[in-house]
């Protein structure tokens, strides 16, 4: 960079923060940080109610809250909770054994480091890996195409995350790749997943807090028909510990007045329309398909899939996909995780019986603790319930 | 996997483009961009395809944000994400210049970012 005062990670000005140390926070101005925390607090003694409850639906917002400790400076009759926002933990363990079941048979499997740990119905890809099979991790869908461009194998890219992750691979796709280079699409669809969770009875959520960065793709005009449906105020927030402040004290306000609309509290990265060229690619290549979302719900029109002009990426057209052998041997814990709970937001990680005992990101038994999206694997970083 | 990371454009080669990321220089594709980008521009990498043209009047402000996401301690997991943003660019081989727009030499800060980089891990 051309300004000799860019290094990230150099000296912090004004450190604070309820844990001091690692995880103290920066704020660039702690007067705006607080105001608006206290803000937060009159809206919420406004609504007079037991409790407030407001979901996020994305890791990078809980990291944020979490390394922050933004919970600490909010009232405790406000609930924040994470909802399906970690595209690795929604991956169902069906999809896990199809790319299992891929590698088992001599294919080259390439994916995003957060899925080799996650748990098929009885293996994960780093099972498949162990016992000989070729798995390898990429960094960008591109990378994956540039691998098969270097091997006779045939090459599938497990293809995992939301609407970020998949306009690229929509890109790689178009961008005619080589014909040993196949997709296997996980690809998944958030604002679906929104409505189902807030019809769920039990999930009772006053207010969403919308992706920044999603909505960088799809624009905040996607959510007014959510809001709509939901009859729940949706607010898209950024990521800096203002922005989330910023963005709840917006969807309180809404939620005080009874408004039910859409706000936009990242304007600097998000317009109502969106990345219109990347929208194009990514419904040019993909269309959707209901489907499970692990633990969650069977989700309408919430999975992406490859249109049919593109079947001849698709390895789910080109190889006959047998997951039959993986029949459930897995690990009796599982029955026990709770991820599809926490990450409809009825339970918290601390719940779990096996939160840091038996399930731990060395030992994961549930997707929630793999992936530094997850929220199991968030609060176990900073120690539990990160709030204090 | 949600955040994306910004750099600057040094050089555009049709789809793709030379970006620096605090002295690290790494190849993005543009196919996603929403806009139009020329050297000196500043985009948001995410899985290494530039997800957005980051606006003039925003830039200082996105690279500051980005800078405190950045300075937590080695076991940070949102400085990892950032960190493997950066890594989800591809190399691109050494230029015989990197010419930031503005007309200086050299980023002032590469070597210190070349530095940090390689202490955090990061195959430059």
């Amino acid at each position: 960079m051309s300004d000799p005062e860019r290094i990230p990670g150099g000296p912090t000005g004004d450190v604070r923060g309820p844990s001091g140390g690692d995880n103290a926070l920066e704020f660039r101005d702690p007067e705006k940080a607080d105001a608006l925390a206290r803000r937060a607090e009159e809206l919420v003694a406004d609504i007079d109610a037991d409790e407030v409850s407001i979901m996020h639906v994305c890791g990078s917002h809980e990291q944020s809250i979490a390394k922050f400790g933004l919970r600490s400076m909010l009232p405790d009759e406000l609930d924040l909770r994470m909802g399906p926002g970690c595209p690795v933990c929604v991956t169902d363990m069906p999809e896990v054994d199809e790319a299992v079941a891929l590698a088992n048979a001599g294919l080259t499997i390439v994916t995003y480091g957060d899925m080799l740990h996650v748990p098929g119905t009885s293996l994960s890809l780093s099972d498949a890996r162990d016992a000989g099979a070729d798995v390898q991790v990429v960094y960008s869908a591109a990378e994956a195409a540039e691998i098969a461009e270097e091997t006779d194998n045939h090459v599938v890219f497990f293809a995992t995350g939301f609407e970020t992750t998949a306009a690229p691979t929509a890109a790689v796709i178009r961008d005619d790749p080589p014909e040993n280079f196949w997709v296997l699409s996980a690809h998944k669809y958030v604002p679906p997943a929104m409505e189902v969770v807030a019809a769920m009875p039990d999930t009772d959520v006053d207010g969403f807090l919308a992706a920044g960065n999603a909505a960088t793709i799809t624009g905040w005009g996607l959510f007014e028909e959510l809001v709509e449906e939901t009859d729940t105020p949706i607010t898209v927030g950024g990521f800096e510990p203002l922005d989330i402040l910023a963005g709840l004290v917006a969807l309180l306000r809404d939620i005080r007045d009874r408004e039910v609309t859409v706000r936009n509290a990242y304007p600097r990265c998000v317009t109502e329309q969106g990345n219109e060229p990347a929208q194009e690619q990514l419904w040019e290549v993909f269309t959707t398909e209901s489907g499970e979302w692990r633990g969650i719900a069977h989700i309408p029109d919430a999975n992406l899939i490859l249109r049919d002009e593109y079947a001849h990426v698709d390895a789910r057209e080109k190889f006959d996909i047998d997951t039959a052998s993986l029949a459930a041997s897995g690990s009796s814990l599982i029955d026990d995780c709770i991820c599809g709970d926490i990450m409809a937001g009825r339970e918290d990680p601390t719940d779990c019986e096996m939160f840091g005992e038996e399930c731990t990101p060395e030992d994961p038994v549930g997707a929630c603790m793999v992936s530094s999206e997850g929220t199991c694997k968030i609060w176990h970083e900073y120690g539990g319930r990160p709030d204090l | 996997m949600c955040l994306g990371v910004p750099g600057q454009v040094t050089q555009v080669n049709g789809l793709t483009a030379d970006v620096d990321f605090w002295g690290v220089e790494k190849e993005v594709r543009l196919d996603t961009v929403d806009k139009p980008v020329e050297p000196g521009d500043y985009i948001l990498n995410h899985v290494g395809f530039a997800i957005r043209r980051i606006p003039e009047s925003e830039i200082d402000e996105t690279m500051t944000l980005y800078e405190s996401m950045m300075g937590g301690g080695p076991d940070d997991m949102l400085r990892e994400d950032l960190i493997d943003e950066v890594e989800a660019a591809g190399s691109t081989p050494a230029a015989s210049s990197t010419t930031p727009a503005d007309g200086d030499a050299e980023p002032a800060d590469a070597e210190d970012a070349e530095d940090l980089l390689e202490e955090l891990d990061i195959d430059v």
